[in-house]
């Protein structure tokens, strides 16, 4: 038996407004990604990786074409709505990180749980938990700023699952990292897709991302040139 | 809880540029409260020292007579009505006689106004006790202003000059027994006091008088014929009109100093969505929507009004209190403010002013710390989060 579709593209598209013209980032692409999937889009830098994560994530809209994540329609939700999806099924992992500087790393990794409004016990035992995963339990107290860059990529990581997503979005995740930190952050990643059968979808042009991908869809102008599964 | 949690801990966070604004804003905070507590202070102490000095609790005035009309002098006295004498013999009021005169000090001419008061009197806080007794010349008792605009002292002999009830001009010599330091200038300048049965006799007036000043809470009961009451609150219009205008002036300076620091509050904020783009993407990202993005930022620019207040609250309390008890030294010209200041001025700091003015700025703060943040409802998520504006 096969998993349910978790993301689903028809005929999407994505244009962008440049000058008088337009730039066409997404051109008719058909995409589906099952549950439990560790599926990376590859390709050069403008080739619209990036511009797909962010429509599935609700970030943005499509332009035409349609796309449903977890079975909603991604273009048909307001704002609020997009963010409560965002907030309940989604972890977003970041090139540069993205960390709150002011916050410390518990506190960091404790956020989508707030906004969640969860119980202070229960948010405290899910985020020591998480830091668990990434090796991180004891850097708790620290900030961002003290941090290496492959520990503040953990500590991404740890905020991004600690609420347990169905899918996880990754933004070219090692593209700041050196390539012992990258392994590092990849197995994290290999790992927590195994332990919690979530969805992780990257975008990268990394070889040492691509080497740990189960499926690869190759994009280049916006179109899918290559669907490969190892 | 979620929202002021979270701006208290970007606030607190952010470390020296919270404290820089915090301690900027408390600085406009106690500066607010001190200016207008000496204001009201300023104003509190004139219209004291006018009642004690000068209006007591109303007075009645001859019909004739009109202070802001030189030419009704002469012919505004009168025999004072039984009434009134029953109220002066139970040391419930006190008559004043004034006549128009003359003086000569050191050959000069000087047109002043003479008045007559009784030495006894113990409602009005002029030192009148300085008139009893005399050497055979009319004793006289002067104010500070009037002593330095016409170089007299106490002991000089100055002659004066007045006409009496049927016009004949007379002239003796008064003697100044003591020049009295008062802030009303309505009791100093260019003019004279001298015993009120002296003036009376000397201008052939006997019983009569312009005006009687009431103690406070004393009136004749019914209508005084040929008399009109005056109260406190008409006998004060003057007063309270100027400090209603220079209340205008106080209030100038109270919207400076807020607009200063509103401006830093503002400019911070503007800053702050500015710099913070990045994280606003993130924040959306997480899912936190605009709404909630844009109160998250306007909360943490409001708090910088909260914590301001705390801040001034724990050092400009014990600091207001201080100047409100030993009070705040006056320079040398402050007369010209036109009320009556003493030497030093005693704040005062009601709970509208402390309350109103923590009120307003917590108020102001809000809506200002509001303004820049709008730009977040036209952000994209994904340009934020390249640390791009849409």
């Amino acid at each position: 038996m096969t998993d349910p579709i978790c993301i689903e593209a028809i005929h999407l598209d994505k244009r962008y407004a440049l000058g008088s013209g337009t730039l066409k980032a997404l051109d008719q692409v058909d995409l589906s990604i099952a549950k439990g999937e560790f599926a990376g889009v590859v390709g050069p830098s403008g080739s619209g990786k990036t511009t797909l994560l962010n429509i599935i994530g609700s970030l943005d809209a499509p332009s035409g074409g349609s796309i449903r994540v977890l079975g909603t329609d991604i273009a048909s939700l307001s704002h609020r709505e997009a963010a409560r999806l965002r907030n309940l099924h989604i972890g977003f992992i970041f090139q540069t990180f993205n960390l709150l500087p002011v916050y410390t790393v518990y506190e960091n990794v404790e956020f989508p749980l707030l906004l969640r409004r969860m119980e202070a016990g229960r948010r405290k035992k899910l985020v020591m938990e998480a830091l668990e995963w990434v090796g991180l339990a004891d850097r708790a107290d620290s900030k961002p700023a003290q941090l290496s860059g492959g520990q503040s990529q953990r500590v991404a990581i740890a905020r991004a699952v600690v609420k347990q997503p169905e899918i996880v979005l990754a933004d070219e995740p090692t593209a700041n990292l050196d390539a012992e930190n990258s392994h590092h952050v990849m197995r994290t990643m290999v790992q927590l897709n195994r332990d919690l059968n979530a969805t992780f979808v990257f975008a990268t042009h990394d070889e040492k991302v691509i080497g740990y991908l189960r499926r690869k869809i190759t994009l280049v102008d916006g179109t899918i040139a290559a669907d490969e599964r190892s | 809880m979620l929202l002021p949690t979270l701006a208290l801990r970007n606030l607190l966070g952010a470390g020296l540029r919270t404290w820089l604004n915090v301690v900027s804003l408390s600085f406009s905070f106690v500066a607010i409260i001190f200016l207008q507590g000496m204001y009201d202070g300023m104003n509190e102490q004139a219209v004291h020292a006018s009642v004690g000095a000068l209006y007591g609790g109303g007075q009645y005035w001859h019909e004739r007579y009109d202070p802001y009309d030189p030419l009704t002098l002469p012919d505004a006295h009168g025999p004072l009505p039984a009434s009134l004498e029953s109220l002066i013999r139970a040391r419930q009021a006190t008559p004043i006689l004034i006549r128009q005169a003359s003086i000569y000090p050191g050959g000069r001419f000087r047109s002043i106004l003479l008045k007559g008061i009784a030495p006894d009197q113990g409602i009005l806080t002029i030192p009148a006790a300085a008139l009893q007794g005399g050497d055979g010349t009319i004793p006289a008792l002067i104010g500070a202003r009037m002593a330095r605009n016409s170089g007299l002292k106490p002991g000089d002999a100055v002659t004066v000059q007045w006409r009496d009830v049927h016009g004949t001009f007379d002239a003796a010599d008064v003697t100044i027994a003591r020049v009295m330091r008062t802030t009303v200038q309505e009791i100093d300048n260019d003019q004279i006091w001298i015993p009120l049965e002296q003036l009376r006799r000397i201008t052939d007036m006997p019983g009569q008088a312009s005006l009687v000043v009431l103690r406070p809470g004393a009136r004749a009961g019914g209508t005084v014929a040929g008399w009109t009451f005056k109260d406190r609150s008409y006998l004060l219009r003057d007063i309270r009109t100027l400090i209603r205008y220079k209340s205008v002036g106080g209030s100038v300076l109270y919207l400076v100093l807020l607009f200063l620091a509103m401006l830093a509050i503002f400019d911070t904020q503007v800053l702050s969505v500015f710099r913070r783009r990045r994280e606003i993407g993130t924040l959306m990202a997480l899912g936190m929507t605009r709404t909630r993005v844009i109160g998250l930022f306007t909360l943490e620019g409001a708090l910088h009004g909260a914590l301001a207040a705390l801040l001034a609250a724990a050092y400009g309390i014990p600091l207001l209190v201080w100047v409100a008890v030993h009070g705040y030294g006056v320079p040398q010209g402050t007369d010209s403010f036109g009320l009556a200041i003493g030497e030093r001025i005693f704040p005062v700091y009601s709970a509208a002013l402390v309350g109103g003015t923590t009120l307003l700025v917590l108020l102001v703060t809000t809506v200002v710390s509001f303004l820049p943040t709008r730009r977040i409802a036209q952000l994209k998520p994904t340009d934020a989060l390249r640390g791009r504006m849409s």
